[in-house]
């Protein structure tokens, strides 16, 4: 009981030396931006076309990073399916689901997965992008998982895709390490900003690393229900 | 001590601090999980309060060529973006090991986790 008094103490204290810093030496909301950022801001829609400056910044000017953070994600998934190999999962008594839940599953699930293509397909133009889009697309098939009684993911198919938009992704950075002499460059035109073509490689990339996300984020939620990989 | 600073950086360090002392305070293997990932959340808004710009927009320039004078900082939220998915795998990679600690020791409190090996 003690100790955990001195570590809730010794945690506060800590905790407003960190925030009399960071106010200190960052006031809130007085920064300007200068440097790399300046430089994204003014010249991001010049350079690449695509009018949203995050998605621009995320999949081109710090591509190299995004592709690190996508074999991060990858590794981790399959340490996963590595870890469950081989688990039973006990046959628990969870409830049938009813009529409602089953058929109102089925008709959602794909309007779902409509908005998280549209999401990773609109990721130049609004927030969001190849990430977001491929979670919303994997909280479809959660949705499936849970509201079906009988669902049969094949695994093939969820390795396919995985596999084939991994190393998609790869080669349209050596193509551009071909074309314009720079990973991850962008090889094609900007075109009109503003519009869905447009942007040159921004799109395909999205396209990509949300197929990639949501087939690695449903192989998180098959191996955590079915167990294993040997289905 | 204004209250804008108290909130947008108050609220993240009270999450990363909550987290550490749930790391430190419970024996529970889940629990554990569940405060390293409210110390990741708490970064993450942490660094994106970082970026903000008073009176800025977000970094996204839908009337084209009309160029918005103020937006705020497009560094953090790019890296954040990220970070974020980053941070779902690294729970579902945790709660499959502790799902494999459970199958074997039929415990998930760390003080009757005697055998340090698997």
């Amino acid at each position: 009981m003690i100790r955990k008094f001195l570590y809730f103490v010794i945690l506060l204290a800590f905790s407003f030396f960190i925030y009399a810093v960071i106010s200190a030496y960052f006031p809130f909301g007085e920064n300007t931006l200068t440097g790399v950022a300046k430089y994204y801001v003014d010249n991001g829609v010049k350079d690449l076309g695509g009018i949203n400056i995050i998605t621009s910044i995320v999949t081109v000017y710090r591509g190299f990073d995004t592709l690190g953070e996508v074999t991060v994600l990858f590794l981790s998934v399959t340490a996963l399916a590595f870890t469950l190999l081989g688990f039973k999962v006990e046959r628990r008594t969870l409830p049938n689901p009813t009529l409602i839940m089953e058929t109102g599953g089925r008709y959602l699930a794909p309007l779902i997965m409509l908005l998280g293509a549209y999401i990773f397909l609109h990721g130049h133009l609004t927030p969001g992008g190849g990430f977001p889009g491929g979670v919303i697309i994997a909280t479809a098939f959660l949705l499936l998982f849970v509201t079906q009684k009988v669902y049969k993911l094949r695994k093939i198919h969820l390795t396919v895709t995985e596999a084939l938009a991994g190393s998609l992704y790869v080669i349209v950075g050596l193509v551009g390490l071909y074309y314009v002499r720079s990973f991850l460059g962008n090889f094609l035109q900007t075109g009109k900003p503003g519009y869905i073509v447009s942007a040159g490689i921004i799109p395909i990339i999205y396209l990509l690393i949300g197929f990639k996300v949501g087939s690695e984020l449903t192989a998180v939620l098959k191996n955590l229900k079915e167990g294993g990989d040997e289905h | 001590m204004n209250i804008e600073s108290l909130i947008f950086y108050g609220v993240p360090i009270y999450l990363i601090f909550m987290g550490v002392l749930v790391v430190l305070t419970t024996k529970n293997l889940f629990k554990m999980l569940l405060g390293l990932s409210l110390m990741n959340s708490g970064i993450n808004v942490l660094i994106v309060a970082l970026g903000y710009v008073r009176g800025g927009t977000t970094p996204i320039f839908s009337e084209y060529p009309k160029i918005y004078e103020k937006v705020v900082d497009p560094v953090p939220p790019a890296l954040v973006l990220t970070a974020i998915v980053i941070g779902l795998a690294f729970l579902g990679l945790g709660l499959s090991i502790v799902i494999r600690i459970k199958e074997k020791y039929g415990t998930v409190n760390v003080e009757k986790l005697k055998e340090l090996k698997w």
